[in-house]
């Protein structure tokens, strides 16, 4: 389809991004346009104004410091995944950003795009959500910052507001002890996730001292698989006791599971166990 | 014939253009002055257009002309294969719906703008009033009692009814010891090729002529039904088929869309360009497949078939497209007996409408459905039996015969050795090894499964005597016209139109090992019906084993006549003229001879030329076989399955085909290898969904799952060659056969996989859920 008529700006700097922002009511911020593109193309989204935040220089980049992954919205899916600071300090995050798509998607789709248009079945929110992210954003009142479990708010809904920019992402480096890891069943077509699931667990001593499991694919927002993580933490990491904490994520899930023509709300409850086991064993044995 | 060239495995000459984006498809044409059409499509599947204004899309910046079902004045869209004896009821197809829109995407108006944006935003713009009705999605439903009617004059939605039978079906069945059933769901497809469609229409109209570029299979069968639906006379009609981006068969109808912009382009006097979007083409484009089929198979207790009972009823969509009764009929129903001694067939073939977009030919057409329906009972019969389903098609095989077979049906296939094809296969994958592999996958808890297909197709379509008898309103003969220019470069003029299957480089080596010049000094020329002899088109596995037949004898008689001139210049006598890769010399003198350079030469000169020889080295010819042409094959495929999901992971696909003698390896290689996996894409990811309303629910590339390379395995591809017997060099085609084998092969492996589970039968495609939920039920569901 043909996107209906829309006048395109772009922005040198992150001022004039949100000068433009609040400018222009209505207006729809443009990365990699992998989310807003298609939406505008098939008329579902039909903004009036596009502002191109494409080469604002200070969204840019991947640092690590202070114990801090920073990492700027506009890094593509390609950079996480080749990143050697983003595979050593956020193991789950380079594997998830490895798997977005294809090779066109993560050439131009960024963290910022994908984590702002909050997809239930895109990858990131879920990885960010386990390991625990920190979102900064500026907006017409200056600059804030959202933690993960208050970032995604419903269904394609986050706390980046209609004048607001998301400029970076910052993600705890990981610890000692800590190994993560993403799973992820992909749909045949789209290659979204049909069930994925983030793992991140410490090891200290051969024992479990802390976990988080996150899942997307099924719920409108990242699924924390609370018992599940309960049920790891003060044990060695084995097979039998991974199971047995993957076998607590339905009550984690409840009842609000979506489905589609392709893998039904129950077909997905039912698999969502084998992947959290899959990468809590992954994220396991990388424990170091 | 030289050696050298024929059978060589040069790289495709269309290659470097179609991969460093230089070729021009018809999107790519453009020209002053040029509008452009879109159209507004129906959001109903079956709904009566109340009222409908356009006034306000007219008013719109950049908006020409609009048109709704009552300014159009076309003809309606022709049906052009009749099989006989059918009660066929083709249904009226208007180009642009007047009063009511049977399927989603069903043309309602046309808006012509300067840019296509233009033209989309205009056409919010159309007010349409529908009163929607109960749509009918279901082939066999829709022929019940008390669906919904799409046409008044077709009542029960019947389209046609048809029958082939062959033997005494009835006493099969009464002698039989066993009979096994099955209903098969042969899914709806989407072709999916990379170039949707699109038209160019140019009206000349100071002289009445009409240039139509249009992205087809078959050019001069449409400039033959364009001048039907227009009324533009066939001589003032151009039609070219620019690089045409694959076609699959969906490209082979006509369609209201370039009808339309020949109709915008005449009223307007410029140019006018459709091209549609990938939505359009998941909604419009024709789609494949969709029949549902109720199958027995009769046999005695040691295995041997009897006979073959079904009934098939398959969906036609709202209207007839052009070619659609006949692919499942007559490409469909004589097909059935497969490589076995079947002695007794019959099937009745319900075509019928339904609220959904028409169906077409879609690669292998009808005959991955009859290869389906045998292949699947022999393994059925093989399960019933407890024996090894190699064992019971070894025991059904037609043995090796070279020079024509009768099968029950009718047919009489050309040439086959489907024992030895399958020992091949047997061998090259140590079959009893891999049993035992999987038994002991088995025991350590995998689920493996194993499957094998054989098959024959019926290609190479075919002598014209019989396109008559069953009804296709053409002919189905091919031409080729030779012109070896003076400094002995060859231009060859073929009417079948090549759209990525690399006839510009194996007919250009059928002529360098004629006559011996190089391959690189051979143009092919196609795809244009002003400069190219009349030809019937691309599809059914033909161009090769019939245009490729006319080349070769056009050729022939090249080489006949420069034989002819070199006597005459070597002042020898015809009888006593050799030749030897690409010279002509009197027998016993090579030093002395004429290249066929120098005799081109000279022909074209004509300063001293035999009494009554013409000038010009030129030949045609038009070929009209004599017979269709059948290749056929083995394959084999290995499956394991993920118990916790049902995820299918094909882990060894092993093709074997048999096309007669190969032109260019690689290239039957790659048309194996794209055939292949559109089959398998069939059995594990591919259908085309339709709620209950009539929307297409996998409208579009994120739900619709094409195969994916990262998904396939290494695609083992191995050969024999039997040649046809009535073809000039033996060949046969291979455009089709990865297709027609591969599904059934998949299938029959992942019901391998499934069997120790209890399950029997499973709706394809088999979707991970789809076959968790068949593991999790065991016997007790996963029907079909
Ligand atoms: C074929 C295909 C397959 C895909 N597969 C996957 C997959 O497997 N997993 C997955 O996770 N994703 C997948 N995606 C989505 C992909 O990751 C997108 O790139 C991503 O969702 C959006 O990123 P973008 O940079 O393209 O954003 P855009 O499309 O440019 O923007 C998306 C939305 O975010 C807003 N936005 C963008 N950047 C900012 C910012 N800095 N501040 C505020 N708002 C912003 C835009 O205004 C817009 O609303 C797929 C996409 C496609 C087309």
């Amino acid at each position: 389809m043909y996107a209906s008529n829309f006048n395109y700006l772009r922005a040198g700097t992150l001022a004039e991004a949100s000068a433009l922002l609040q400018k222009n009511p209505g207006a729809k911020v443009l990365a990699g346009g992998h989310s807003l593109i298609p939406l505008m193309k098939l008329r579902l989204a039909s903004p009036t104004v596009v502002i191109d935040i494409g080469r604002v220089p200070e969204l840019r980049g991947i640092s690590l410091s202070g114990g801090a992954l920073t990492i700027g919205a506009l890094t593509t899916h390609a950079e996480l995944a080749a990143s050697a600071a983003v595979q050593d300090a956020a193991q789950a995050l380079s594997e998830a950003a490895g798997h977005v798509g294809d090779p066109a998607v993560r050439n131009r789709g960024t963290i910022g795009g994908n984590v702002a248009h909050a997809d239930p079945a895109s990858d990131l929110p879920a990885v960010l959500t386990a390991l625990g992210a920190t979102f900064h954003i500026t907006g017409p009142g200056g600059r804030r910052s959202v933690q993960a479990s208050d970032f995604f708010k419903g269904m394609m809904n986050t706390a980046v507001g209609e004048h607001d920019i998301l400029t970076t992402i910052e993600v705890p480096a990981r610890a000692a002890g800590q190994g993560s890891a993403y799973a992820k069943f992909e749909h045949p077509a789209s290659r979204y996730a049909v069930v994925g699931v983030a793992a991140c667990v410490i090891v200290n001593g051969g024992t479990c001292v802390a976990a988080s499991i996150v899942l997307c694919g099924l719920t409108s927002t990242p699924a924390r698989a609370k018992s599940g993580e309960q049920a790891l933490v003060g044990q060695a990491l084995t097979r039998e006791t991974i199971a047995a904490a993957a076998g607590k994520v339905g009550t984690d899930l409840g009842s609000d599971v979506l489905g589609d023509i392709f893998a039904s709300a129950e077909y997905r409850a039912a698999v969502a166990p084998v992947y959290v086991r899959r990468a809590v064993e992954a994220a396991a044995s990388r424990a170091r | 014939m030289s050696s050298r060239i024929f059978g060589s495995g040069i790289r495709r000459r269309e290659d470097p253009r179609l991969i460093t984006g230089a070729a021009t498809y018809t999107d790519d044409l453009t020209m002053p002055g040029m509008l452009h059409a879109v159209m507004l499509r129906s959001p109903h599947a079956y709904a009566k257009i109340t009222r409908i204004d356009t006034s306000r899309a007219r008013q719109a910046p950049g908006v020409i002309a609009s048109y709704t079902g009552a300014d159009v004045n076309l003809n309606a869209m022709p049906c052009a294969w009749l099989p006989p004896n059918s009660s066929l009821k083709i249904a009226k197809y208007p180009t642009v719906a007047v009063d009511t829109v049977r399927y989603v995407g069903d043309i309602v108006a046309v808006v012509v703008a300067e840019t296509p944006e233009q033209g989309y935003d205009a056409l919010e713009l159309i007010d349409v009033e529908y009163r929607p009705l109960n749509a009918s999605l279901d082939p066999q439903k829709s022929c019940a009692p008390g669906a919904p009617q799409l046409h008044e004059d077709v009542p029960s939605n019947l389209a046609f009814q048809w029958t082939v039978s062959g033997g005494d079906v009835d006493a099969a069945f009464k002698n039989a010891d066993v009979v096994v059933k099955e209903r098969i769901v042969q899914q709806r497809l989407i072709p999916n090729a990379m170039e949707p469609r699109a038209a160019l229409a140019k009206w000349a109209g100071a002289s009445g002529e009409l240039t139509l570029w249009n992205t087809t299979q078959n050019p001069h069968i449409l400039r033959y039904l364009t001048s039907v639906v227009t009324g533009i006379a066939e001589d003032k009609l151009r039609v070219i088929a620019p690089e045409v981006g694959g076609g699959f068969g969906c490209k082979i109808p006509a369609y209201p869309g370039e009808f339309l912009a020949i109709f915008a382009s005449r009223k307007l006097n410029r140019p006018v360009k459709w091209t549609e979007t990938r939505s359009e083409n998941y909604q419009a484009t024709t789609h494949g497949r969709d029949h549902v089929q109720e199958v027995e198979l009769a046999a005695t207790k040691d295995g041997t078939i009897l006979g073959i009972r079904a009934r098939s009823w398959s969906a036609m969509g709202a209207y007839l497209s052009t070619a659609a009764p006949g692919i499942p009929t007559i490409l469909h129903g004589l097909m059935l007996s497969g490589v076995y001694n079947v002695p007794a067939i019959k099937e009745d073939v319900y075509g019928v409408y339904t609220n959904a977009t028409p169906v077409e030919a879609y690669r292998g057409a009808g005959r991955p459905e009859a290869t389906f329906i045998i292949e699947r009972m022999v393994d059925k019969l093989a399960a019933e039996l407890t024996m090894d389903p190699v064992a019971v098609r070894q025991k059904n095989l037609i043995p090796k015969f070279e020079n024509g077979h009768s099968v029950a049906t009718g047919l009489t296939y050309d040439s086959g050795d489907y024992p030895g094809i399958l020992k091949k296969l047997l061998d090259h994958v140590n079959y009893e090894a891999l049993r035992k592999e999987q038994a002991a996958a088995r025991t350590a808890g995998k689920i493996m499964g194993i499957g094998v297909g054989t098959y024959v197709e019926i290609c190479g379509l075919g002598p014209s005597q019989v396109a008559s008898a069953v009804g296709f309103q053409g002919g189905l003969w091919e031409s080729a016209i030779v012109r070896v220019h003076p400094t002995g470069k060859v231009n060859v003029f073929i009417g079948a139109s090549p759209h990525g299957q690399g006839e510009e480089t194996t007919f250009a080596q059928l002529v360098a090992a004629e006559i011996g010049v190089a391959v690189d000094d051979v143009k092919v020329v196609h795809g244009d019906t002003e400069t190219t002899p009349m030809g019937w088109g691309t599809y059914g596995s033909r161009t090769t084993a019939v245009g490729g037949a006319a080349l070769v004898l056009a050729t022939r008689k090249v080489k006949e006549k420069a034989k002819l001139l070199a006597a005459h210049l070597l002042e020898a006598a015809v009888e006593d003229m050799d030749y030897d890769d690409g010279k002509f010399f009197v027998k016993g003198s090579p030093d002395k001879a004429k290249t066929i350079q120098d005799i081109a030469l000279m022909a074209n000169l004509s300063w001293n030329m035999p009494p009554g020889m013409e000038g010009g080295l030129e030949a045609s010819m038009f070929y009209d076989p004599p017979n269709f042409t059948y290749p056929f094959g083995a394959h084999l495929a290995v499956v394991e399955i993920d118990g916790d999901t049902g995820d299918v992971t094909l882990k060894r696909y092993v093709a074997i085909d048999d096309c007669g003698p190969q032109i260019n390896p690689i290239i039957v290689e790659g048309q194996v290898h794209g055939g292949v996996v559109q089959g398998i894409g069939q059995a594990l990811w591919e259908e085309a969904v339709y709620d209950a309303n009539g929307q297409l629910v996998t409208g579009s590339m994120l739900d619709y799952a094409l195969p994916r390379a990262d998904r396939l395995p290494n695609i083992e591809v191995l050969s024999t060659v039997t040649p046809s017997p009535h073809h000039p060099l033996g060949l046969k085609g291979i455009g089709e056969a990865g297709t027609i084998a591969s599904t059934a092969t998949v299938y029959n492996a992942v019901m391998d996989a499934l069997a120790p589970m209890g399950v029997k039968t499973l709706r394809m495609p088999f979707t991970p859920e789809r076959v968790w939920r068949a593991i999790h039920a065991g016997g007790k569901s996963g029907g079909n």
